[in-house]
């Protein structure tokens, strides 16, 4: 186990008794067999605590995405564990992944993902259509309001802004108030004014809802909203800042790419 | 969930629509099988009702003989008066009204001196008691009944198509020379509107009893008196009738009248719904295709439906309630479109010589409902594979660029030759088997084609890219660099190009299938025919095979130039409970006109044909335990005996048999067959066509040929035959068309950006519109390179089993060649509207597309 596995377990300690969201063990994720293999996750431990907001980086390539897959139950680790809510799933069948998806994870895509054939607020409550929910219409104005999509409920995505269509995707994975939110590159595909706009609403969701989310980033400013950061290099946790300024995480980011 | 999949299909409706017109067709000729054959069997149901509409009970005579030309036996006018006398009979009159039988036929002669009726359709000579209006089954229009012997009442349709009125004079050939009559009256059939091609003319008793050489009435009907069953009036009647004739209530005499035109109706519905059901067939292929491509396109969708807590059933619910609106909204299309294909193919049929009677047109229940669960269940059916295939997108497609659907192994190819296996094990069973025509082996042959075609379905992939490097050659040859792009593209996704193919070339087999056959068939009649026949010239009816009056051989006989003319007579008769085709020909003269192939005898056999000598087919006599010197006893469909020996033992062709069954002198034949009449009358000599027609001027029924053009026209049936199918099988061809241009639509929407990128670095509209079009030509040929060897296997297999009808194998080059241009044909009218999408694509916008 290295240092920052160690720093990991002792920080649970100081943190948190209930049980986490998230938290994973020791998991390993190998693509593709015999030579050409390679190993995007090599043994990686975390645990993803409630009403905070979570933040991974590292260079490209280091398995950020692949986490993500595999804490969100996307994808199957080759060995290791995941629990969210205290359920393990990386050994649920469909149906159990589906029943939980449904009721514990929301997702942000870098590239939106809106269903261009329905309008922003059918999209928004098309996790709660698919459930079988009727939304409740406090919960539904207070979302519209908060992405500040009021007057646009109506409007197709194709007739919405980059910045526009990702509100309304980040109000479509709070709908249903899941455990947990994840969110790869949310800012990924916007400029710098609108993503400083979607970073804000990110950090008021986990503010003003108390909502779990764990988000990639490749952006120094985005981190510095975060509760903690994870730095990923080369399948593994590097590090592991709480709070971090700018300049601390710029530091960080260089030092990982050094290893 | 629903709503989001139906906002999805609404947003896709273009492509919905061109998907839905697959199913639209096939549909569309289920519906109008349906109303077509509806609406005759209404009106004939109407012709058969009226009949009897104020009878209780109907005395005819006994019928003992299927399809005889001389007809039943008559009941006697002491027979009508016994039965006046029965107490319990309130009215009774005899009529001579035979609508299933031939014998009472009276042709109607036109303006221009031919007959008005010349391909086969009947032609009604009806004797009616009009004192006696409750009896009459027709509705009299203008004028009065005939009352004189020179007086006739034609029926309305007639008389309004060829410009008749009531007043004018009309020519009328029955059994004898034609004789002028004057129209006093028109008349309708019941409430008919149509009766198809059938034309009517309606005499006094003692007129057509004359005409048609009649004795006594072909139908007697009778009323009970108040407040007697049709029951006791028929046992009280059976009393009094002789054992030659027979009683029945009016309604089991109508449902009997029926039977004979019901399962010819069931059989045209059956033919028809064969190719529509062809048509949903390919059809569904369509569907398959356009689904699979439309749910890989959709894959991140789906995909991130599934992230949004989806079930896997979920997404299977929401591709199944997309195919089965599209094949709802499609059924509903076709069911209408069939109440107007109905008219189209009563037309088709019109124009092919089969005119059927119509009243109003029927829509019954059952066919809004097969139309509507037959067109609905085969779209759904056929999109549940891809339905299948979209529950396997992985979450994880949402997220990740290129994960592509897990597959579980291709089966396609595998299981293609296993079927391919069985179907040829299934053809090679009704084929080998000796007795194709059987129920067990037609259905193993239908089984196997459709198993065959589904194989090779099933392994084209495999096949396309070698195919497409072979048919692509001349698109590189002409279109150059477009030309090529056009063979890549057409082998970078084998599978859909394979499916598309594969809808063509169910078509385009079955069409080589037809024709193939079509000319072993021609060929097997026309040796047939011109080896029977050694005579010059040839005597028939209008229409080739109807019987025509005696009287014609013997005008003809006399006409300047003729050395020789035999009359072949022709009924059917029966021996103990079988039927028998019975021929009486002129044993001195016969031999030189007509070819035996003697088994046992020899022409000198026929000095023996002296009233008592008869002649059998080797088939039939082998049939009966028959040997040279049996006695046996035939039967005239009048119930006349006559004893008769064998003689001589021949065997006709198995087709176009001329002479057949058993074969007698004439004179033997005219003293027991009631109204002899010729199937044909063979010459000798060397008349001319003008001296043959004006002996024949008083029998506008007949005409004389020579012995080529009776040989073309005995064949030229086929071709009619080959034409119908054709057109029917078109439909199926036009389905696959929309399948093609379905498939090259979603291809380029697919390629936008890298269609863009072409133009960018170059490529001209010009050559854009190329590659899109020679990608479709490709297409096309791999189906037409599939298809015709598929159909030329079926066709050899199936001449292989009918080889001792005399049928053999032979390609019709020059259809294989026009079906091949006509596939290209396809190929380029399915790309005109996707290459000018291609072509017209904003190359800015296109690079763009994501
Ligand atoms: N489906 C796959 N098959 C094979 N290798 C893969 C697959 N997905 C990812 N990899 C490899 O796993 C490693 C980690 O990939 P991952 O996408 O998790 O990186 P990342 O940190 O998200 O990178 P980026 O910042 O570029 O998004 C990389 O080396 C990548 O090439
Ligand atoms: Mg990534």
């Amino acid at each position: 186990m290295n240092a920052a596995a160690a720093a990991l377990s002792d920080e649970r300690v100081l943190l948190d008794h209930s049980p986490p969201a998230v938290g994973a063990h020791a998991i390993a994720r190998r693509y593709g067999e015999g030579d050409t293999a390679v190993d995007a996750l090599r043994g990686v431990s975390l645990e993803v605590p409630r009403g905070q907001l979570t933040a991974v980086m590292g260079p490209s390539g280091s398995g950020k995405s692949t986490l993500m897959h595999i804490l969100a139950g996307l994808d199957q680790p080759t060995s290791g564990s995941v629990e969210i809510a205290g359920i393990e799933i990386t050994k649920l069948k469909d149906n159990e992944l589906t029943k939980l998806r449904r009721e514990h994870i929301g997702f942000v895509f870098q590239f939106f993902n809106l269903l261009p054939m329905l309008t922003a607020e059918e999209n928004l409550v098309l996790p709660l259509t698919i459930a079988g929910r009727k939304p409740e219409p406090a919960w539904l104005e207070q979302l519209l309001e908060s992405v500040g999509l009021d007057d646009r409920r109506k409007h197709r995505p194709s007739e919405l802004s980059g910045g526009q269509q990702q509100r309304v995707a980040i109000a479509r994975a709070l709908v249903s108030r899941p455990t947990v939110l994840f969110a790869d590159e949310p800012t990924g595909n916007l400029d710098s004014a609108t993503s400083a706009e979607i970073l804000e609403l990110v950090r008021r969701s986990v503010d003003e809802l108390g909502q779990t989310t764990v988000m990639v980033t490749h952006d120094a400013v985005a981190a510095t909203i975060a509760d903690r950061v994870l730095f990923l290099a080369d399948g593994q946790i590097a590090k592991s800042l709480a709070r971090p300024s700018q300049a601390e995480v710029i530091d960080a980011i260089q030092e990982v790419a050094g290893q | 969930m629903t709503g989001v999949a139906l906002k999805g299909l609404l947003a896709r409706r273009v492509r919905a629509i061109l998907t839905a017109l697959a199913i639209v067709l096939g549909v569309a000729m289920v519906s109008g099988s349906f109303v077509l054959t509806d609406t005759i069997s209404k009106a004939f149901d109407s012709i058969f009702t009226s009949s009897y509409s104020h009878t209780d009970a109907v005395v005819s005579g006994r019928k003992l003989v299927d399809y005889s030309t001389g007809g039943n036996t008559t009941v006697s006018q002491t027979v009508l008066e016994r039965i006046k006398r029965t107490r319990d009979v309130a009215a009774a009159s005899g009529a001579l009204i035979d609508l299933n039988g031939d014998s009472t036929h009276a042709n109607l002669i036109g303006r221009d001196g031919k007959a008005i009726q010349s391909n086969g359709n009947p032609t009604f000579g009806f004797g009616i008691d009009t004192s006696q209006p409750r009896f009459n089954p027709l509705k009299l229009k203008e004028g009065h009944w005939a009352t004189g012997a020179h007086q006739v009442v034609i029926d309305a349709e007639t008389a309004k198509k060829h410009h008749f009125a009531v007043g004018d004079t009309i020519g009328v050939a029955a059994s004898g020379p034609k004789e002028s009559f004057r129209i006093v009256g028109t008349a309708t059939y019941g409430d008919v509107k149509s009766l198809g091609g059938a034309t009517l003319a309606v005499f006094t008793i003692p007129t057509a009893q004359r005409l048609l050489d009649l004795h006594g009435y072909s139908v007697i009907s009778v009323a009970a008196k108040p407040g007697v069953s049709a029951d006791r009036l028929v046992s009280e009647l059976k009393q009094e009738v002789p054992a030659s004739a027979q009683v029945r209530t009016a309604k089991e005499q109508a449902n009997e009248d029926k039977q004979g035109v019901a399962s010819f109706i069931s059989f045209i519905r059956g033919f028809l719904l064969g190719f529509g059901g062809i048509a949903l067939f390919v059809g569904a292929f369509v569907i398959f295709n356009t689904l699979s491509i439309t749910v890989a396109h959709r894959t991140r969708e789906l995909a991130t439906l599934r992230t949004l807590g989806a079930s896997r059933r979920q997404v299977l619910r929401s591709v199944v309630l997309e195919s089965f609106a599209i094949g709802l909204a499609a059924s509903v299309i076709g069911l209408v479109a069939g109440f107007g294909l109905a008219r189209g193919l009563s037309s088709l049929f019109g124009a092919l010589g089969l005119t059927l009677p119509e009243t109003s047109s029927v829509y019954a229940t059952h066919t809004f409902v097969i139309s509507l669960v037959l067109g609905v269940l085969v779209t759904v059916l056929a999109g549940f594979v891809p339905a299948l295939r979209a529950t396997r997108v992985p979450p994880i497609a949402a997220v990740r660029e290129g994960a592509v659907i897990q597959r579980k192994k291709r089966l396609g190819p595998a299981a293609g030759v296993v079927l391919f296996g069985i179907a040829s094990a299934l053809i090679a069973y009704a084929t080998l088997g000796g007795h194709l025509g059987s129920g067990k082996s037609l259905l193993a042959l239908a089984g196997g084609a459709l198993l065959g075609l589904l194989g090779v379905a099933g392994f084209a992939p495999v096949l396309v890219t070698a195919l497409a490097s072979v048919v692509g050659i001349p698109a590189k040859r002409l279109g150059g660099a477009a030309g090529g792009l056009a063979t890549d593209n057409a082998t970078r996704n084998p599978a859909r190009t394979a499916s598309t193919a594969a809808a063509l070339m169910i078509g385009l087999a079955l069409v080589t299938f037809v024709a193939v056959l079509g000319k072993g068939v021609h060929g097997s009649v026309d040796r047939a025919v011109n080896k029977q026949v050694t005579a010059d010239w040839v005597v028939t009816s209008q229409n080739g095979w109807s019987a025509f009056p005696a009287g014609a051989g013997r005008a003809v006989a006399k006409a300047p130039g003729v050395a020789l003319a035999s009359d072949i007579r022709s009924d059917r008769g029966r021996i103990g409970s079988a039927n028998v085709n019975v021929n009486g020909i002129d044993p001195a003269t016969i031999a030189r006109v007509y070819h035996f192939d003697w088994r046992q005898g020899s022409n000198a056999t026929l000095v023996r044909l002296d009233g008592h000598g008869a002649l059998v087919k080797q088939s039939f006599a082998k049939k009966h335990h028959l040997v040279i010197g049996d006695d046996f006893t035939l039967r005239s469909p009048a119930g006349k005996p006559v004893r008769l020996a064998v003689a001589g033992i021949f065997q006709p062709p198995r087709v176009m048999e001329l002479l057949g069954g058993v074969v007698i002198s004439r004179e033997a034949f005219d003293r027991t067959f009631p109204r002899p009449s010729n199937s044909l009358t063979l010459i000798e000599g060397s008349p001319t066509q003008a001296g043959l027609d004006k002996a024949l001027a008083a029998f506008p029924d007949a005409k004389a040929q020579t012995k080529a053009d009776y040989v073309k026209a005995q064949s030229s049936f086929i071709n009619t035959m080959l034409n119908l199918l054709y057109v029917l099988l078109a439909l199926s061809v036009i389905v696959s068309l929309f399948g093609m241009v379905n498939t090259l639509v979603l291809s380029v929407f697919e390629r936008t950006r890298e269609l863009g990128m072409l133009r960018a670095v170059g490529m001209t509209r010009r050559q854009a519109r190329r590659m899109v079009r020679h990608e479709s030509v490709i297409t096309a040929l791999i189906g037409a390179a599939l298809g015709l060897p598929l159909g030329i296997m079926l066709a050899a297999a199936v001449t292989h089993a009918l080889g001792k009808y005399g049928v053999t194998f032979s390609l019709p080059v020059a259809s294989l060649v026009i079906f091949t241009v006509a596939a290209m044909v396809a190929g380029v009218l399915a790309a005109i509207a996707p290459a000018r999408r291609a072509s017209r694509l904003n190359v800015l916008e296109a690079l763009q597309y994501e």
